[in-house]
C-alpha cells in the first residue's frame, strides 16, 4: 500500500473528504484547474507531485514529461505556454534555482506558467526537511532582471485548493509566471481534503500564442531588445503591470488581531505553528494576534502599516535565518518594534517552543512600555 | 483534546499503513487529522515511522516532538522513539521482536506479541493490524467500534477480501488489552 | 524579362545582419524557400537560439519564440506536445545545440520528439566574438584558444549527428553544408526531407549544416568556402548519417 498518495486517489464524485498529502492535492487540483500540460524532474520532498501527475495526466490524455533536468522542464513549460497551455511544473530549493532562467524569460516574455516549490533546508544540497529560506528568491523575482512572479504561501492541504486554481488565473490574468511556495511538510503530510470548489479558472484571450500564421499576420515572441529605449519601455511596461498586482492581488489573513498588542507575522507552515502558540498565549491573556501574508508577493505592506498607527510590537517568526523579516522591516518602515524568530537548516520548531518565545518577548515589550 | 503518536518499525512491517488507517479513521469520525511520513533517504534505509495527530481543533503543527503514544515495532524504533515520549506517555512495542528491559521508568509499556498473535489467524501480515487494535485499546484516540464499521471505506476498493482477516486481527489486538 | 529568382513570400523585407560570406543567409533563406514551397508558413513554428541566428525572428514570416541560449529542444518539446499538428522546428548554432543545450537536445532527441532541429555549425561562438565552440577543429585559432585548440587541455571537436545516431529515438540526421551551389541544393532537399520526416510522425530528424564564418576565421569568402571542403569536412564529413524508412 502507497501511504504517501491516498490509495485510490481522489474519485471527485462525493463530498467526502480524501485523506492525502499536500503534493498529491496539489496535483489533483491542478487537474481539476484545466491544468492540461505538466513538466518535472524528481526532487525530494515533491516527487509525490510528479508521481501524481505522472497517473492522472495520462489517464486524461493530457501532457507530462518527467525531463532531463529542471531546466528543461521550465523551458517545456514556457513552451507549452507559448503554444496556449495551462502549464506547470513543481520543484523544491536546489532545483528552484535550475528554474530561475526559465522564469526570467518567462516574465520577459509575459507568458503564463505556474511554478510549485516545496522548499527544503538550504543552501546548497542541505537537506530534504522542510524549511522557508527561499522566501527572498521568490519573492524578488529570483532570477536575473528586473520582474516579479506572484508568489501564494498555502498552510494547509486544504487550502491548496483555493490556493491551486487562482494561481492558474493570476498566471493567465496578467500572463505572468506564479509561484506557489510551500515546504517540504505541506507536501509530505496528509490532511482530510476536498476539492467541491475547484473550478477551472476562466479562459482570457490568447491572442499572442503561436499556433502558425493561419489567416492572420505572422507573431514573435522575443525578450532580446537590442534597443536600450526599447528595452527600458518593456522595463516600464512590466513594472505597470507589478503595479496592478500590487493595487489588486494582495490576499492575507488575520487571526485575532482586534486587541492585539503583539502582531505575529508568520505565512505557510510557520503561521500554523504560530497560531498553535497564539492559542496557548491567549490562555494566558496574552494579547496576541497574527497577519498571515498569502501572497508573499505582493506583500501586505499596508495592512501592517495600518496596524502600526495603534500597535507597536511585531514579531516575525519564520522557517529562515531571516527572510520574511525583510519585507516586515520594509512595510514599517521604522515604525513599532520588530521581534524576530527563525530557524534555518530544516529545523520545525513546535508551537510550545515558540509560545514561550514570544511570552517572553511580550513581557519583555510591556515591562518597556511601563518604563 | 489533542494526542500524538508515532508508529515506528521495519520498512515492511506496515508501519505507514497503521498510522494512516488510523488517521483515515479518525477523519472519518469528524476529527481534525494530520498524517506525517518520514521520507527521504532513512525510507530507503530500511526503518520507517510516520505521526498522526488527532485532535478536536485544527492542528498546528503535524510533528510530534513530545508524542503521548508511540508504537514500536522493533528494537532500534524502541530505542529511538522512547526517549521523546512524553512523560507518563504509552509505548506499545512489538513483543515478539523488542527487548524492553532498557525502558525509561517514567513511561508505560505495553508489551504485544504481535508476530504469535498474527501466526494463529494464519498470517503474520496482520501483526501491524494488531498492533492498531491494541493502541486503540489503551489510548482511546478513536472509537473502535466506529472504526470497525468503517473498515471497508478504510480498506479501499482493492482489499475488500481481507475485511475480515483485518476486523480479526483488529479485535484480537484489542481484547488482548485488559481493562 | 522573365524574373528567374524572387524572395520567397515568407521571408520578411528586411536586411539581413549577417557579415559578408556569412552562411546563415543562405540558411535563412533555403528554410524559408522550403516552407513556402511545401505550403508550411501557416503550421511552422520556429524556436529561434541565443547567437549570430537568434534575429531570424526579423527576416522569416512565421511565428517564432526565441528561447534561452540552449533551450531551443525542450520549448520545441513543450510547443509540440501541445500542438502535435503543427511543424515546429528549432534554429540552433553549435554553442546552443552542442554545449550549454547539450542535455535539452541530447535528450528531446532521445525521447523521439517530433521535431526538426536545424543545426548550424560553423566552428565558433560567432555573435560573442569568436571563442572556441564544442565543435572547433584540433590547432583551430580562437579569440579563446589563441595558440589553436589543445585537444589535452579543450577535449576534441563534437560531432553531433554521430553522437545522435547512436539514440533511438532519432529517425533521419544528416550532415550538409552551404559553400557551392551544388551543396546549397543538398542542404535544401535535407532539410524538405527532415520536415517531411516529421510531418510523417517518424520522430526527431535534424539537419546539421557546415556553415562559412569569414569573420570569426580571419579568412575571405571564398577562401572559407574552401576551408569548409579541405578541412572542416574531414573532422565533420558530409552525407547521410542516419535514416530510418
Amino acid at each position: 500500500m502507497r501511504c504517501h498518495v491516498s490509495r485510490s486517489g481522489y474519485r471527485g464524485d462525493e463530498n467526502l473528504k480524501k485523506l492525502m498529502s499536500g503534493n498529491a492535492a496539489l496535483g489533483e487540483a491542478a487537474v481539476l484547474s484545466g491544468c492540461s500540460c505538466y513538466f518535472g524532474y524528481p526532487i525530494t520532498p515533491q516527487n509525490e507531485l510528479t508521481e501524481y501527475m505522472a497517473k492522472r495526466m495520462n489517464e486524461l490524455g493530457r501532457v507530462f514529461i518527467q525531463s532531463e533536468s529542471e531546466i528543461a522542464a521550465i523551458n517545456m513549460v514556457l513552451g507549452a505556454s507559448v503554444a496556449g497551455a495551462r502549464a506547470m511544473t513543481s520543484s523544491s530549493s536546489p532545483g528552484m534555482s535550475l528554474k530561475q532562467e526559465g522564469i526570467s524569460y518567462l516574465a520577459a516574455d509575459e507568458l503564463p506558467a505556474v511554478i510549485v516549490d516545496m522548499v527544503r533546508g538550504g543552501p546548497g544540497m542541505g537537506n530534504i526537511s522542510p524549511a522557508q529560506s527561499d522566501y527572498l528568491q521568490a519573492t524578488r523575482g529570483g532570477g536575473h532582471g528586473d520582474y516579479k512572479t506572484i508568489v501564494l504561501a498555502p498552510g494547509s492541504v486544504q487550502e491548496l485548493t483555493k490556493v491551486v486554481p487562482l494561481a492558474f488565473d493570476l498566471a493567465d490574468r496578467y500572463r505572468n509566471p506564479v509561484v506557489i511556495l510551500g515546504d517540504g511538510m505541506l507536501g509530505q503530510m496528509m490532511e482530510p481534503v476536498d476539492f467541491d470548489n475547484v473550478q477551472p479558472p476562466k479562459e482570457y484571450p490568447k491572442d499572442y500564442i503561436l499556433t502558425g500564421a493561419k489567416g492572420r499576420p505572422s507573431r514573435m515572441i522575443r525578450s532580446l531588445l537590442f534597443d536600450t529605449k526599447e528595452e527600458e519601455e518593456h522595463n516600464w511596461k512590466l513594472v505597470r503591470k507589478y503595479q496592478r498586482m500590487e493595487q489588486n492581488e494582495v490576499r492575507y489573513e488575520t487571526f485575532l488581531t482586534d486587541d492585539a498588542e503583539m502582531i505575529v507575522i508568520a505565512y505557510g507552515i510557520g503561521a500554523r505553528i504560530a497560531k498553535g502558540a497564539i492559542k496557548r498565549l491567549r490562555q494566558e491573556n496574552l494579547k496576541v494576534g497574527m497577519v498571515r501574508p498569502i501572497t508573499a508577493w505582493p506583500f501586505p505592506a499596508a495592512v501592517l502599516q495600518e496596524f502600526a498607527r495603534t500597535v507597536h510590537e511585531f514579531f516575525v517568526f519564520e522557517m529562515s535565518a531571516g527572510q520574511l523579516i525583510e519585507d516586515v522591516k520594509l512595510a514599517l518602515n521604522g515604525r513599532g518594534h520588530i521581534h524576530f524568530y527563525g530557524r534555518p537548516g530544516g529545523i520545525i520548531p513546535t508551537p510550545v517552543e515558540l509560545y514561550r518565545i514570544i511570552g517572553r518577548h511580550y513581557y519583555m515589550a510591556s515591562r518597556r512600555e511601563q518604563s | 483534546m489533542m494526542t500524538r503518536t508515532i508508529f515506528s518499525g521495519f520498512g515492511g512491517q506496515g508501519v505507514l499503513s497503521m498510522g494512516f488507517t488510523l488517521a483515515n479513521a479518525a477523519m472519518l469520525e469528524g476529527k481534525y487529522v494530520t498524517y506525517l511520513p518520514s521520507y527521504g533517504v532513512e525510507v530507503r534505509g530500511g526503518t520507517a515511522n510516520c505521526t498522526v495527530v488527532v485532535s478536536d481543533e485544527e492542528i498546528a503543527s503535524p510533528v510530534a516532538s513530545e508524542p503521548e503514544f508511540v508504537v514500536a515495532m522493533n528494537q532500534p524504533s524502541f530505542n529511538r522513539f522512547q526517549n521523546i515520549l512524553s512523560a507518563g506517555g504509552l509505548i506499545c512495542v512489538n513483543a515478539s521482536l523488542v527487548n524492553t528491559d532498557v525502558a525509561r521508568s517514567d513511561i508505560e509499556v505495553l508489551s504485544i506479541p504481535t508476530t504469535e498473535l498474527a501466526e494463529r489467524l494464519g498470517t503474520t501480515k496482520v501483526a501491524n493490524m494488531i498492533m492498531l487494535g491494541a493502541l486503540i485499546k489503551a489510548s482511546g484516540i478513536i472509537s473502535f467500534d466506529d472504526m470497525i464499521k468503517n473498515l471497508g471505506e478504510l480498506l479501499g476498493e482493492g482489499k475488500a477480501k481481507l475485511i475480515k482477516l483485518n476486523k480479526e486481527a483488529l479485535e484480537v489486538g484489542f481484547n488482548y488489552v485488559k481493562e | 524579362m522573365t524574373k528567374v529568382y524572387t524572395r520567397p513570400g515568407t521571408i520578411k523585407e528586411a536586411h539581413f545582419h549577417y557579415c559578408p560570406g556569412c552562411g546563415h543567409g543562405i540558411i535563412n533563406r533555403l528554410l524559408m524557400e522550403v516552407i513556402e514551397e511545401m505550403g508550411l508558413r501557416e503550421k511552422a513554428i520556429c524556436v529561434a537560439p541565443a547567437g549570430c541566428g537568434m534575429l531570424v525572428y526579423n527576416y522569416f514570416d512565421i511565428d517564432t519564440l526565441e528561447s534561452a541560449h540552449g533551450r531551443g529542444a525542450a520549448v520545441a518539446t513543450g510547443i509540440k506536445r501541445v500542438r502535435p499538428d503543427n511543424l515546429v522546428f528549432s534554429y540552433q548554432g553549435d554553442g546552443d545545440l552542442a554545449a550549454i543545450g547539450t542535455a535539452e537536445g541530447f535528450h528531446a532527441a532521445n525521447r523521439g520528439e517530433s521535431i526538426t532541429v536545424i543545426f548550424v555549425n560553423n566552428g565558433v561562438y560567432g555573435m560573442t566574438g569568436g571563442q572556441m565552440a564544442p565543435t572547433t577543429l584540433t590547432d583551430q585559432v580562437t579569440t579563446t584558444t589563441p595558440d589553436g585548440r589543445n585537444p589535452i587541455i579543450a577535449g576534441y571537436p563534437v560531432r553531433i549527428c554521430e553522437v545522435f545516431s547512436m539514440l533511438d529515438g532519432t529517425t533521419y540526421l544528416e550532415r550538409v553544408t552551404v559553400n557551392k551551389p551544388a551543396a546549397v541544393a543538398k542542404t535544401k532537399k535535407a532539410i524538405k526531407k527532415a520536415f517531411q520526416c516529421q510531418l510523417d510522425g517518424k520522430g526527431f530528424s535534424l539537419v546539421e549544416i557546415l556553415s562559412p564564418c569569414p569573420t570569426n576565421w580571419k579568412m575571405g569568402p571564398i577562401e572559407s568556402c574552401r576551408w569548409i571542403d579541405d578541412v572542416m569536412t574531414k573532422q565533420f564529413p558530409l552525407g547521410v548519417v542516419k535514416d530510418i524508412k
